[in-house]
């Protein structure tokens, strides 16, 4: 079965990053696909890659970041909402004159059509949020 | 069309428990992850619509969540079916539709 997911929550604020990592990641052991996680309001902030969390504790970005590289998973931040909260791509930066990006691995900037295109294409679109 | 009704605030927190059975359809589920986890402890100012909503429908709490609580599963209202996150993946399977409840 097709999974579309939608995060729309922060990571370390409540618990859905963690909620839709965990979901999305059983469902990849199941042998299902994952057409598309797209990362929405504060959910952009998971995408990342200067977070720098305490050793002990899991690694929200790159933790995603490895899931893309294993599998093949598209992680796409809105772009609008990314823009708002800092959260550029190499091309973005240029583009409003910042200095760098932060964008992490495996993460990609798009429009809200992906999020629709994701609803189209999946059986199933599973939402996580606050 | 079966729909599985996903609820993750406490019943405590927000009213979204509450919204949900009021609109749940007799062959749509219910399952309980983050918060909405204590929806599930027995003997609580909640457990008496739980208890009546487990009449038509078929309600789930996941175990990871509930174990990260600290709950302890015989402090669960009988009937509540404990799942994994395998479980959570075979229900969106199962149900046509998932509904979150932010």
């Amino acid at each position: 079965m097709k999974f579309g997911i939608l995060v729309n929550e922060g990571p370390y604020t409540h618990q859905a990053s963690d909620s839709a990592y965990h979901f999305t990641a059983a469902a990849l052991r199941a042998g299902h696909e994952i057409v598309r996680v797209f990362f929405y309001h504060d959910g952009v902030n998971n995408g990342t890659r200067l977070s720098v969390p305490p050793q002990d504790d899991r690694n929200i970005s790159e933790r995603w970041s490895a899931l893309a590289e294993a599998h093949e998973v598209e992680l796409i931040l809105c772009v609008a909402a990314a823009q708002r909260r800092g959260l550029l791509d190499g091309d973005e930066a240029k583009l409003a004159g910042k200095d760098s990006d932060n964008m992490a691995p495996g993460f990609q900037i798009s429009g809200l059509g992906q999020l629709i295109d994701a609803g189209i294409q999946a059986d199933r679109l599973i939402v996580f949020g606050d | 069309m079966s729909v599985l009704h996903i609820v993750n605030k406490s019943p405590y927190d927000r009213n979204s428990l509450h919204t949900c059975l009021r609109l749940a359809q007799p062959d749509s589920a219910i399952l309980l992850i983050e918060d909405g986890i204590y929806a599930s402890i027995k003997n609580a100012a909640a457990s008496e619509s739980v208890q009546q909503a487990l009449n038509s429908h078929q309600i789930y709490a996941l175990q990871p969540d509930l174990e990260a609580r600290g709950i302890d599963p015989e402090r669960m209202i009988a009937g509540i079916s404990l799942i994994d996150y395998d479980g959570f993946v075979k229900l969106t399977t199962d149900y046509d539709k998932s509904q979150s409840w932010l």
